[in-house]
């Protein structure tokens, strides 16, 4: 499974979306509708799967900015 | 030596009448109906019109002794959880002691935040074993919108006024606490600051403070939703139940969502989870004996049926602690 992959499926189910309305240019407040208790919960599931800490949820606005993330946390490990 | 149960006798509840909906708020500062509710569940909440704590709290102790005709005389122990007292000194506690002339009780207040009625039924059960007077009260009472900045949207529309009270009483046949999960971790307590006071004096003179409720909305959020399912998977293991056992889960009412979120962490239906924060909004310490005087009052829990009910509560400390009762 893909970084993307990992983090797609997350946001699917804490949002109850599909998959296809999930993808890397998807802006998660604009186009899901999640607001900042939504993405509380997302960042945390990221954080569990991940084993990462991601201290502020500033400037993750899309999908791509979770992935670019989690990809650069990951690669400083 | 023979050891006694202890069991919840009665409940009472007071809030100002003063009703506040969120429409109202639009025009103190900006925000919405929609926002407050989506975000949190909260419909209105009570504000006091210049009632204090220990007029709520007298109240809702009142109403819990006129359902039950005790004489006060056999009350040994008033416990006022709050963390928004009419004075440092003296307690609440003290106050309430006095208004409902019960002589014999020791009284004090404690102060665990939002945590602290459920820090208050575990010291009280404790204590009343011990004590030569069968009844304690324990009351959870705040007047939150003393402590807020009503300037700041993120936390003045959460919280509201009111007071609960339990009436535990020992006797000899039931026992109503089975087990116990209490935690603190100091090490995160700045996340949630009320009441703060400078040192000032002749040899310091620093500028006051205004002691403003301040709160890191996701820190609190990423603690609750981590700790409370655990507290409660860890207090139902202590009682050697199974969660499905568990009639009713009575949460700490801070937020509708958080609610959710914990019913399907700990995979139990939300029908289990009693709610009212919609008409209350966050009373801190108050929230769980207004939830629970309100479920006994409309049927959902009835004091003597040996119903299971867990209590759950978590705030500023950061405290948090759950309660499993057979009430």
């Amino acid at each position: 499974m893909t970084t993307f992959e990992q983090i797609q499926e997350i946001i699917v189910d804490q949002l109850d979306k599909e998959e296809s309305e999930v993808q890397l240019d998807t802006n998660f407040r604009d186009e899901l509708e999640a607001d900042s208790l939504d993405l509380f919960q997302i960042i945390n599931d990221i954080e569990d799967e991940f084993d990462i800490k991601i201290e502020s949820e500033e400037g993750l606005n899309t999908v791509k900015d979770l992935v670019d993330y989690v990809e650069k946390q990951k690669e400083a490990k | 030596m023979k050891t006694f149960g202890v069991t919840i006798h009665s409940t009472g509840r007071y809030v100002p009448d003063n009703e506040v909906y969120n429409e109202t708020l639009t025009h103190w500062m900006e925000t919405s109906d929609e926002w407050i509710r989506k975000r949190t569940g909260i419909k209105k909440r009570h504000l006091s019109t210049g009632e204090d704590t220990s007029d709520l709290c007298i109240r809702a102790s009142q109403a819990a002794l006129s359902k039950q005709k005790i004489d006060v005389s056999q009350i040994g122990l008033v416990i006022v959880a709050t963390m928004t007292p009419d004075s440092q000194s003296p307690s609440v506690a003290s106050k309430v002691q006095a208004a409902i002339k019960a002589e014999n009780a020791v009284a004090f207040d404690l102060s665990a935040a939002c945590s602290g009625f459920i820090y208050g039924l575990s010291a009280a059960e404790k204590m009343l074993r011990h004590m030569s007077h069968p009844y304690a009260l324990v009351i959870g009472g705040e007047v939150m919108s003393k402590t807020l900045d009503w300037s700041d949207r993120k936390t003045s529309v959460l919280f509201g006024d009111g007071a609960g009270a339990v009436l535990l009483k020992r006797d000899g046949d039931t026992e109503a606490f089975i087990a116990e999960d209490l935690h603190t971790d100091g090490g995160k307590g700045s996340a949630l600051v009320s009441g703060e006071q400078e040192v000032t004096n002749p040899v310091c003179a620093r500028d006051a403070k205004n002691g403003f409720l301040t709160m890191d909305g996701r820190a609190i959020f990423n603690f609750v939703t981590k700790s409370i399912p655990n507290s409660i998977t860890q207090v139902v293991k202590k009682g050697s139940i199974d969660l499905e056992e568990v009639d009713f889960f009575l949460l700490h009412q801070a937020n509708a969502r958080i609610i959710e979120i914990v019913s399907k962490k700990i995979d139990r239906p939300l029908s289990k989870f009693p709610m009212n924060i919609e008409n209350y909004g966050n009373t801190s310490a108050a929230s769980l004996p207004i939830l629970l005087d309100e479920s006994i009052e409309n049927g959902t829990i009835r004091l003597g049926s040996g119903q299971t009910i867990v209590l759950s509560a978590f705030g500023g400390g950061l405290t948090w602690g759950t309660l499993l009762i057979k009430i």
